[in-house]
């Protein structure tokens, strides 16, 4: 193994290439103000078939109640340790939709998370407007298969957090310093078009993507 | 060509219905290209530094592995380098066995079709399902990909659906897309609780962070890099970027040349194993670097921007070879005009140099390459590489097309052509005796006719006109 990585990078070496010039990098950046960049952000999203509600502080839990009874799901997972899994609490326990918490290792439920929730919310860490992305850093309070299992996938996105291109957030956000063990852009729904070309959506991960997007 | 190849063009050739379903398909990928690079300067610009930050990557390449391997290691990803594909097969083969892995998915990655790794694990005892929609219907069909970027390109929708039903025949026939789909994502979702592993691919390597970057639309390579306790990828040791800032403009290339798309539905960046407190992920990660080959098209000054290319796909969607046989003709992992420079390269020109004489050299290949790699000139040097006598060079099987008839004919050419009044001659008598001259060339007459010879010379003609050298 170690022969191997030596016999590589040793050919790798040999080869003596004259030192091309430095490579000039940039910050693709659009000059966008908030309301432009969430119109795009929805437009991208809604062209592929995400779901983008306008809603505020005081009404997303209400919207987001209606939203889940009016596509019949019974429960809801969700972070309980992050701000809005405490609103959640408080304000949807009355609303006849199940909340389940994600706190246990994976291993200790997987089958009922496969099977059984229907859908959940996560936060994230903002958005980039010129390809519709939502940017997730699962952590150990919102963990990854959150955004994967349930078939609907509900998301909380402040609209100050959106940024004009990924090549902008990266900067802004200084991802360089230090990346989670797992980062994520999210632009749509699960979908494939592996079969004859036909645009189909829900193969593994969520069938719905829905964005609440709060002033 | 040679028998395997001829024959695969025979029969592509011979099948109508594939050849308009491809042209239907190439026509789509093609319109939505060019519908999400409205603007052809923004696109020439894009594309310029895109083939600067690979060319900026291999210029550096050794350093950025091991600036690459140690950033691993401290966030906790096991790096395996392998020189071989057989080598690549057995390092991930005892990595599964000392978990004692039964069962694994797998996430799309041609390296891993490069190393044929299914057959390998499948011949020991370890169940191989691919997850990936069309990897999965090209599995059940026990065929190979057809394409890089839609393994399944090749198969219609009702194929698809007589594939199912056959497979399976507890679930009712259905030609319906959305159920097809339906289908697969039940039983796939079972397989990813099961698997004691899984097996992706990487579109990019980040040198600075120890960063794998996944590209795709299902959602299956994140559950196979997320479900199963133990992780390992596999890929080619070209796929390194220096800068997380490098990734941007390369995935907008990457996802636009592919499949027209703005951006894919995800782009997972997996930076380690489950961290103490985390709830999911796995626990391991393993990243295998294979080179078989890679390191000697490095070698080459010009071939090396072989080395520079995304696998998005842009070469075989725009090519008219392929689109008139698609990829199983060709014989290989790659097909189309990435495969025809690659392929060679890799297998030896002995092998595979013919690939490089599938071509008619239109350019579409080199004008839509995202990376600018200049597909037409490689192909034409491989054919140079495939005669050439002098001994130098790196390309394996050198000289080995050099065919003793051809090397006569191009000398007896270059004897004439330097020689004005023996050539005068020489013309004048093909002129003259035209008639006699054989009606039967080879293959070339098979469907076409002989070329007719003038009945006077064009030095005759334009001495006519009064025109004159100078």
């Amino acid at each position: 193994m170690n022969e191997s990585r030596r016999q590589i990078l040793d050919r790798l070496r040999a080869v003596s290439r004259e030192e091309g010039g430095v490579l000039q990098r940039r910050v693709d950046r659009r000059v966008w103000n908030q309301d432009e960049k969430v119109q795009r952000f929805a437009e991208c999203m809604s062209a592929v078939r995400a779901e983008v509600y306008r809603t505020s502080e005081v009404s997303w839990v209400n919207d987001l109640q209606r939203i889940l009874k009016s596509k019949g799901a019974g429960n809801l997972l969700y972070a309980p340790a992050k701000a809005h899994g405490k609103l959640l609490r408080e304000d949807l326990s009355s609303s006849g939709i199940e909340l389940v918490p994600y706190d246990l290792e994976v291993e200790r439920w997987k089958r009922r998370l496969f099977e059984q929730m229907d859908a959940s919310i996560t936060g994230c860490r903002g958005a980039i407007a010129e390809t519709g992305s939502l940017i997730l850093w699962p952590d150990e309070d919102e963990p990854r298969l959150l955004s994967l299992i349930p078939p609907i996938h509900c998301v909380l996105l402040r609209a100050e957090q959106i940024y004009s291109t990924f090549s902008e957030a990266i900067d802004i956000q200084g991802w360089a310093d230090g990346m989670p063990t797992n980062a994520l852009l999210i632009s749509g729904p699960s979908k494939s078009a592996d079969i004859a070309q036909v645009l189909a959506y829900g193969v593994h991960g969520p069938k719905s993507l829905v964005i609440l997007i709060i002033p | 060509m040679s028998g395997e190849f001829h024959d695969g063009v025979v029969k592509a050739l011979g099948d109508d219905a594939l050849r308009q379903h491809l042209r239907r398909a190439m026509d789509s990928l093609i319109a939505k290209r060019l519908a999400v690079f409205p603007d052809q300067d923004a696109l020439q610009e894009l594309r310029r530094y895109g083939m600067a930050i690979r060319g900026n990557a291999l210029s550096k390449l050794p350093q950025l592995l091991e600036r690459f391997e140690a950033r691993c290691e401290e966030n906790g990803i096991h790096v395996h380098w392998a020189e071989t594909t057989d080598e690549a097969n057995k390092t991930v083969f005892e990595i599964l066995q000392s978990h004692d892995v039964k069962r694994l998915v797998k996430g799309k990655s041609m390296v891993s079709e490069e190393m044929g790794l299914n057959h390998f694990l499948e011949a020991k005892g370890i169940e191989c399902l691919e997850s990936d929609l069309g990897e999965f219907i090209i599995q059940l069909a026990g065929e190979t990909p057809s394409h890089i970027v839609m393994p399944a390109l090749h198969k219609s929708k009702q194929e698809i659906a007589e594939l199912f039903h056959e497979k399976f025949p507890d679930i009712p026939y259905s030609d319906d897309v959305d159920e097809l789909t339906a289908v697969a994502r039940g039983i796939l979702r079972e397989k990813f609780m099961q698997a004691d592993a899984g097996i992706s691919g990487v579109n990019f390597l980040i040198a600075e962070t120890g960063t794998l970057c996944l590209v795709e639309n299902e959602g299956n390579g994140r559950m196979s890099t997320t479900v199963p306790p133990l992780h390992i990828a596999v890929t080619g040791i070209e796929k390194v970027v220096e800068e997380l800032a490098d990734v941007p403009p390369l995935l907008s290339l990457l996802t636009r040349s592919a499949t027209g798309q703005p951006i894919t539905t995800y782009f997972n960046m997996i930076k380690g194993p489950r961290q103490p407190g985390e709830k999911d992920g796995p626990q391991e990660v393993h990243l295998v670097l294979l080179d078989n080959g890679r390191s000697r098209i490095f070698a080459d000054e010009e071939l090396q921007a072989t080395l520079r290319c995304i696998r998005c796909g842009a070469c075989i969607n725009h090519c008219p070879i392929y689109t008139r046989l698609g990829g199983h003709a060709y014989g290989t992992v790659y097909p189309g005009p990435i495969g025809s420079i690659l392929e060679p390269q890799k297998e030896g020109l002995e092998r595979l140099g013919e690939l490089a004489e599938a071509s008619t050299l239109c350019g579409a290949c080199g004008e839509v390459c995202p990376v600018r790699i200049p597909i037409p000139k490689l192909l034409n040097r491989l054919r140079w590489e495939g005669v050439r006598r002098d001994g130098t060079g790196e390309t394996s099987g050198q000289g080995r097309r050099r065919k003793h008839s051809e090397s006569l004919a191009w000398k007896a050419w270059s004897s004439l052509a330097s020689r004005p009044a023996l050539y005068r001659i020489a013309v004048k008598s093909a002129c003259r005796f035209r008639r006699m001259l054989p009606q039967q060339l080879g293959p070339w007459t098979h469907v076409r006719k002989a070329p007719e010879i003038a009945e006077k010379p064009l030095r005759e003609l334009v001495e006519v006109q009064g025109l004159t050298d100078e």
